[in-house]
């Protein structure tokens, strides 16, 4: 049969590894991606003197590659110290698979993101997160480096989509180099809008296109 | 390769009927020529007779006369034909408004999307959550400066058939044409050009087991049209290029074949299907209206999981079947028709499209329901979502 996918996505599509849930996690973090409409949660439990992720799961409402990038997310993590895991990749998690198909590169980075959630969760409920920072355009910009351009299968900051961004008094402003009405368009603009209205400061985001 | 494979993705595109195949292969082998006048050789006048005889069959099963159709390639030509043709033929005369469904299928709705660039106002008619097209707001909508109304006979994705005798009468009502894509009924619910005052129809081989490429447009005597494509006399001249007389002869036969029993048989294991569903897997919905629809089309959605992720599993089980999941697609966009009956990202998430066709039977069905049961409870078993 001719699938998409790598071999090593298959398998873990087909067999997930830690899947489920913990009782009483440590730490918890559920992300969604609204340009595809997946969703992925997962649970650490969390040595408190070694700060070593002893048990991680994780549950997917999303497609195959999701499935398979929170999989390998999950055994990527197990045993690491959180300071370790927080510096996990989805460009590391997506060679573990042996690839991706590109306009799936954000499935990757849901499971990035739920990985990191559930460490901030963690960070937060133990008294490790430092004051909160007011958003700033590079706040903003290495917060869009989790965006897709699915033609790419890269970010919208590498390649360079992103023309422009402009912090005012809590509303930002995002410029983009890709007409309104470009395939992608309506997704990556959602995709955007998410990542950066949840900063805490942020009241309003503004997404401009060439036309 | 496929031969295990339960094929269960007809509205996509269906297996050739080997009939089709023999009706076709003369016109490859033997009567080759192409299409010439009484005054060419007999070979080509041969190959002119198969090109009438199968414009005659298309043309009788719609109650019209073989002069109101034009051969095309398929559902797309056929519906870039009949608006712009129109367009190009009232933009002076009428004006430069046309009206369409929100869940057109992609050669109705890009076709509009692009006489909007051009300048040209569309209004997208919305529709209830069965996917009937509001005809109050079709009936408000339509100016005097509206050139055409395009509005389809059967969902491609949901199944849902539109009320198109009400639709005709308020178009003549108000003076306005007509075109419907009849892709997804054709022959499998009839209509009839002289009871029903449609001015346009695109229909398509492919979709009822005849080649691929090949497909129609019905023109009312007398409708304003452009010519479509440059190119020779063909046509009548309304469609330059080569006539494809094995494709046309092939697609006669395609009609042909088509029964009231095997549309019967369709409809029962259609709704086998859905009872089954509805028995033996919670949390689901029909999508589509309950009676009116295409006796081949079962569209669910399963909720708590995802499309590709269904599909993905069933298709290494050896079923085909669609979803109208945004991950499915190539642009990341759930299905325009599943949120244009007003279900949001998770209704499209999780819809898969059971289309059957001549070679499917009882047991496909029974095998894809208990496949389905089996991956449902998989997949919902590792959702977040589900309250396990």
């Amino acid at each position: 049969m001719k699938f998409p996918y790598t071999e090593k996505v298959l398998e873990h599509f087909k067999n997930p590894r830690n899947v489920g849930k913990i009782e009483n996690p440590d730490g918890k973090g559920l992300e969604g991606s609204p340009a595809c409409g997946d969703m992925v949660a997962v649970y650490l439990q969390v040595n408190p003197d070694t700060q070593v992720i002893e048990d991680i799961k994780f549950e997917s409402y999303g497609c195959a590659s999701n499935i398979a990038t929170a999989s390998i997310i999950t055994e990527l993590a197990k045993g690491k110290t959180i300071a370790e895991a927080k510096k996990i990749t989805w460009q590391e998690a997506t060679e573990e698979l042996g690839g991706l198909p590109p306009v799936k590169a954000h499935c990757s980075v849901l499971a990035v993101e739920g990985l990191r959630s559930a460490i901030r969760d963690y960070e937060e409920k133990h008294g490790l997160v430092s004051e909160k920072e007011p958003t700033t355009v590079d706040i903003v910009r290495s917060r869009l480096k989790h965006v897709m351009n699915p033609m790419a299968g890269l970010d919208i900051v590498r390649t360079e989509i992103v023309t422009k961004i402009e912090v005012n008094d809590g509303v930002v402003r995002v410029l983009l180099d890709l007409p309104s009405n470009h395939q992608f368009a309506a997704a990556i603009k959602e995709d955007l809008i998410e990542k950066i209205e949840s900063l805490w400061d942020v009241k309003e985001v503004n997404v401009v296109f060439t036309e | 390769m496929f031969d295990k494979m339960i094929y269960i993705d007809n509205s996509a595109s269906t297996r050739l009927d080997e009939r089709v195949m023999d009706a076709m292969k003369p016109y490859y082998f033997e009567t080759y020529a192409v299409a010439t006048s009484e005054f060419g050789y007999s070979m080509g006048i041969e190959a002119k007779e198969g090109l009438e005889q199968a414009r005659e069959s298309i043309a009788s099963s719609l109650g019209a006369s073989a002069e109101e159709i034009v051969f095309t390639s398929g559902e797309t030509e056929s519906s870039n034909m009949a608006i712009k043709g129109v367009c190009a033929a009232l933009k002076k005369k009428k004006g430069e408004h046309i009206i369409v469904s929100k869940i057109e299928d992609f050669p109705v709705l890009n076709t509009a999307k692009s006489l909007e660039k051009k300048g040209y106002t569309v209004d997208y008619i919305s529709v209830d959550a069965e996917g009937n097209v509001n005809l109050e707001e079709l009936k408000s909508k339509i100016r005097s400066d509206t050139v055409l109304v395009s509005i389809q006979h059967a969902n491609q994705e949901i199944g849902t058939l539109q009320d198109l005798n009400t639709i005709a009468k308020i178009c003549k009502e108000k003076d306005v044409l007509l075109h419907t894509d009849a892709t997804h009924s054709y022959t499998r619910v009839p209509i009839d050009v002289v009871k029903t005052p449609v001015d346009m129809i695109s229909i398509s081989a492919h979709t009822i087991h005849g080649p691929r490429g090949v497909g129609a447009l019905y023109i009312r005597k007398g409708t304003p049209i452009e010519k479509w494509m440059d190119g020779g006399y063909q046509e009548t001249n309304r469609r330059g290029g080569l006539e494809n007389i094995p494709g046309a002869v092939g697609f006669a036969k395609a009609v042909e074949l088509v029964t009231p029993k095997e549309n019967e048989f369709l409809s029962s294991l259609r709704d086998y299907t859905i009872k089954r569903v509805f028995d033996e897997i919670p949390h689901v919905t029909l999508n589509g209206n309950k009676t009116q629809r295409t006796p081949q089309n079962a569209n669910i959605t399963f909720h708590y999981v995802e499309g590709e992720s269904m599909t993905l599993h069933l298709d290494m089980r050896g079923f085909a079947v669609s979803t109208g999941s945004a991950c499915f697609s190539r642009s990341l966009e759930a299905s325009h028709v599943i949120l244009g009956i007003g279900g949001d990202h998770e209704r499209a998430h999780g819809s898969i499209r059971f289309t059957f066709g001549r070679y499917n039977s009882m047991e496909d069905v029974d095998a894809v329901v208990d496949a389905i049961k089996e991956v449902v409870s998989q997949l919902r078993a590792i959702s977040p979502l589900y309250n396990k």
